[in-house]
């Protein structure tokens, strides 16, 4: 019990993380919990000796996937604003 | 059928595939065992090819077919992403103005460049040797040039991503690893067979052809990564979408 305490904390990190990205609503905010849950992930892939995972979840889960989220948001509210300009005008 | 009678037939499938998948996972081996018989012989064969990272060793000789079908599928939707996002005919493109970046930010990013960059390219050569390889130093070496546009901005970034060339080293990428399977047809062998010496083990030139497929998707991801975050930071960055002054113009 005690040696799988470390894997035990991971997943429920893991599990907490996933939750709190479902929950959060905004796009933004959300990306950032994303990324967070990514990390967690990365630590069990790690805790369970599979570096070479880890090394991929690190980098596209928890860096390329929410700057992917970022851009894309930041693109929508930049078409959103600049037609809300245009109504006011 | 009526709704009544189709929720049942739902019921039995659903309650069938539950006894099924609960009866199947009484039969799995115990969770995190230190043997498993696939493992075993993966390392075995592994170690007979000199390839110390066993991983690799699966990903690029023992399995190095699933490894291109992987390969496609990026390079696949790399190319559907640059359709889509492409400028269209009514998108105009404004110049990105320079922007102001916080001192430490700024010092952190440039700091954190060339570390990063040196990371991600030793992570792919080492990849037969240490965790790691093509698709996890490809991602890291591409995301390191981006810490440019954290440190100073999006002009500056453009400088260095002349995004043509990527274009062409990311198909330059994906050809070399068929032409490196092909090789082997060459020799007499089956398609992607590790057909050079197998060199020293533990040392950068061993596991055969390994290193050099290892090669080809590093340049092939750090380049399609680079392609793909191109055309999202212009759309979020630099296109406008026109047809929307021209309605304005219209109404007024």
């Amino acid at each position: 019990m005690a040696d799988d305490l470390p894997l035990l904390l991971g997943l429920l990190l893991v599990a907490a993380a996933g939750t709190a990205a479902v929950l959060v609503r905004d796009p933004v905010r959300q990306s950032f919990v994303l990324s967070l849950f990514g990390l967690a992930l990365a630590l069990v892939f790690l805790l369970l000796q599979a570096p070479d995972v880890a090394l991929s979840q690190l980098a596209v889960g928890s860096a390329l996937t929410p700057l992917m989220v970022l851009l894309s948001v930041r693109k929508v509210r930049r078409k959103a604003r600049s037609e809300r300009r245009e109504e006011h005008e | 059928m009526s709704s009544r009678l189709r929720l049942w037939v739902l019921a039995a499938g659903g309650l069938g595939v539950a006894v099924l998948f609960v009866l199947a996972c009484f039969d799995l081996p115990a969770f995190g065992g230190l043997r498993h018989p696939y493992g075993d012989r993966a390392v075995h064969a592994a170690l007979a090819r000199h390839t110390a990272n066993t991983v690799s060793s699966v990903n690029f000789d023992q399995r190095a077919f699933d490894t291109l079908g992987e390969e496609s599928i990026l390079f696949g939707s790399v190319v559907g992403t640059v359709v889509l996002l492409r400028q269209t005919r009514d998108e105009g493109r404004l110049p990105p103005e320079p922007a102001t970046v916080a001192p430490p930010v700024r010092r952190y990013a440039l700091i954190a460049l060339p570390v990063t960059l040196l990371i991600g390219l030793y992570v792919i050569a080492h990849g037969q040797l240490s965790p790691g390889g093509g698709f996890q130093g490809g991602v890291v070496v591409a995301t390191a040039l981006h810490l440019l546009y954290i440190a100073v901005d999006y002009r500056a970034l453009e400088r260095i991503r002349p995004v043509g060339l990527y274009e062409v080293a990311d198909a330059a990428g994906e050809a070399a690893y068929l032409l490196v399977g092909t090789a082997a047809l060459v020799t007499g062998a089956a398609f992607l067979t590790n057909f050079l010496p197998y060199g020293t083990f533990n040392t950068l030139s061993s596991g055969g052809t390994v290193p050099l497929l290892n090669a080809a998707i590093g340049v092939e991801v750090a380049c399609g990564v680079v392609v793909l975050l191109a055309r999202f930071l212009d759309q979020a960055v630099e296109i406008e979408s026109g047809d929307r002054d021209d309605e304005a113009e219209a109404g007024t």
